[in-house]
């Protein structure tokens, strides 16, 4: 019998924590494929953030160091400064890196370190219990903003692959989304180019999925791609931002 | 015999560091400790290592939690308000059981306080400092030539001990130069750290660097472990000096503080008063056997400090009562003169020693 699809090695056989309709798993698992099919799982350290991905260093089966929330770019630089052979990648969520954050993840950005970030955007704080992200859109309802977050009083969110890709150190960062088939093989694309930036040594790496949080947004898994696809990505763009040797686009 | 060379305190703790074998350093500029980040811009890539400076002191100390992670001998400095900010990292650090190096070269507070030299960060230094029960070793040097046996000292007992360990040094220490003797022995070759994550090559299984641990009992076991490793270190890691054993009035004073009252013991002796001195080199953990063995024959104890008052609270805690224990200190970087210490010690001779 011939085997065509199993678990990727750089995955653990633990079962994931995750919601139903969470798509922290598939997400997991693209990243363990490109790892696996760049043949880096032992030079690979990964590092967790602070939310719901927190246990992800029980996830991969490549070395993995728990940071402080935000602090994982940081965290990160220390690896690959010390150990500049190694494949350093962050996994992080909104409230983690666009908010306690921001300063490391800019920071690390403009310095270009050799390192990849999955950016993981459900436009809520998970773990805590859905209150109001920096990417909360306009008019959503969060535990913080119960009548919708209003502009003139909360602040507009943030769109960080623009930002981000505005500064000289980055060179590779794409906004993709996993609500459909042809999306997760997009973003696969993505986070496998991103790797390979950081493997020839070329910048800074980042890639933003748009996710879905089914049990914060309080809907079933279904309505809540539906509203990523009718809500999140009017608003977060997708497409690449930067390419190595393109400004931004 | 290595050459004598006349340094500046920050310079030669970042030399020292070197030569211990320390290749990356992350830090960002606070008064007084600048010349520390200054030294290490220059010489961290004359040796192959890395000279990061940070985008805040947050971000410092996490940079030392990931090198430290990858196996490297990594450093970090600042001054007060910065360690303030290092805290949250340094207890990640302990959680974590991942050694690091850092520098408090302590300034007047609180808050943005002064420039000038103080010993008022003690208490953060020995007392954890960030959230959690955990425990940094402590060391107080009292000259520059010591702060540099200090420093390399530290990164073996934080690589020992898998633990951050603090140099608590002040504005005075870091500011002032004097001659140094850098030990002629070549840097430590690197131990293995077969714990750190640099891959998993040659080893199969991955290595997990973490402080979290979910359920309470697990946590609890966590810390049941940590507070055993805390006694090894209070059993193995104790340093002190002790001046004149046979005296009858004691002076307890670490770093700068420890500097005025020599001068101190030199004016008394000459009046023909028997003073000696507890100075503490560890002030975590703190020398209780160095109180055990003067605190019979002593006639009171006299903590000298800049600061209100917060090793006076170990000294009173290692005589637990047996003997009066008095302090005299200043604060907000103003230093004790040798007079006014002498003055406080009298009173205490004549039977006028106030306030316990």
């Amino acid at each position: 019998m011939q085997r065509i699809f199993t678990r990727p090695q750089a995955l653990t056989d633990v079962p994931f924590h995750y919601c139903p309709g969470c798509p922290h798993g598939i997400v997991h698992r693209l990243v363990a494929e490109c790892i696996d099919e760049l043949g880096v799982r032992e030079r690979t350290v990964g590092i967790a953030p602070v939310g719901c991905a927190v246990f992800a260093y029980n996830y991969f089966n490549c070395d993995m160091i728990q940071a402080a929330h935000g602090r994982a770019p940081a965290v990160a630089t220390g690896v690959k400064r010390a150990q500049p052979d190694a494949v350093v990648f962050t996994y992080q969520g909104d409230g983690d890196l666009a908010a306690i954050g921001t300063a490391e993840i800019i920071h690390a950005a403009t310095r270009g370190e050799r390192i990849t970030v999955v950016f993981i955007n459900n436009a809520i704080y998970g773990m805590t219990g859905g209150q109001m992200a920096p990417t909360t859109l306009v008019g959503q309802e969060t535990t913080t903003t119960p009548r919708g977050r209003d502009a003139s009083y909360h602040g507009h969110p943030v769109r960080v692959s623009e930002m981000l890709a505005l500064l000289d150190g980055t060179a590779y960062v794409a906004r993709v989304s996993v609500h459909g088939p042809g999306h997760v093989n997009r973003a696969k694309r993505a986070l496998r180019k991103a790797f390979e930036v950081q493997i020839h040594n070329l910048g800074f790496s980042l890639v933003e999925v748009v996710s879905a949080c089914p049990t914060n947004w309080g809907m079933t898994p279904v309505e809540a791609l539906r509203w990523v696809e009718q809500n999140m990505l009017p608003y977060y763009r997708l497409g690449e931002f930067k390419t190595p040797g393109q400004g931004e686009a | 015999m290595a050459e004598l060379v006349l340094m500046k305190g920050n310079e030669a703790i970042a030399e020292a560091a070197i030569r211990a074998g320390c290749r990356f350093y992350a830090g960002y500029p606070i008064t007084p400790q600048n010349e520390l980040c200054e030294y290490m811009a220059r010489r961290m890539p004359e040796v192959g290592g890395t000279f990061i400076q940070s985008e805040s002191e947050i971000a410092a100390i996490n940079m030392v939690y990931g090198a430290g992670s990858a196996g490297a001998r990594a450093m970090t400095s600042s001054s007060s308000p910065g360690i303030s900010l290092k805290q949250e990292g340094i207890s990640y650090l302990a959680g974590a059981e991942v050694p690091g190096v850092i520098v408090n070269m302590v300034r007047g507070g609180p808050g943005l306080g002064s420039i000038q030299p103080a010993q008022s960060d003690y208490f953060q230094a020995t007392r954890g400092g960030g959230h959690g029960d955990y425990r940094t070793v402590v060391l107080g040097p009292g000259s520059i030539q010591e702060a540099v046996e200090l420093t390399m000292l530290a990164f073996d007992i934080a690589d020992r001990y898998r633990n951050p360990v603090v140099v608590l040094g002040d504005g005075m220490l870091g500011q002032m130069m004097e001659p140094v003797r850098f030990p002629d022995t070549p840097p430590p070759s690197p131990q293995p750290k077969p714990w750190a994550t640099t891959g998993t090559r040659g080893r199969g299984h991955p290595n997990i660097i973490n402080s979290l641990y979910i359920e309470a009992e697990a946590c609890e076991r966590h810390n049941q472990r940590l507070q055993e490793k805390y006694r090894r270190i209070e059993r193995e890691e104790v340093r002190y000096e002790l001046v004149d054993p046979e005296a009858e009035y004691f002076l307890v004073a670490y770093g700068t503080g420890s500097r005025i009252c020599r001068a101190v013991i030199a004016r008394a002796q000459a009046e023909g008063l028997r003073v000696g001195m507890v100075r503490p080199i560890t002030l975590w953990p703190f020398p209780q056997v160095a109180i055990e063995q003067v605190v019979e024959r002593a006639r009171a104890f006299l903590a000298v400090e800049m600061s209100a008052g917060q090793m006076v609270e170990d000294v009173r805690l290692a005589v637990a009562g047996r003997c009066p224990v008095y302090f005299f200190g200043r604060t907000g970087g103003a230093v004790p003169t040798p007079q006014e210490v002498m003055s406080r010690l009298k009173m205490i001779v004549e039977g006028r020693g106030g306030e316990l």
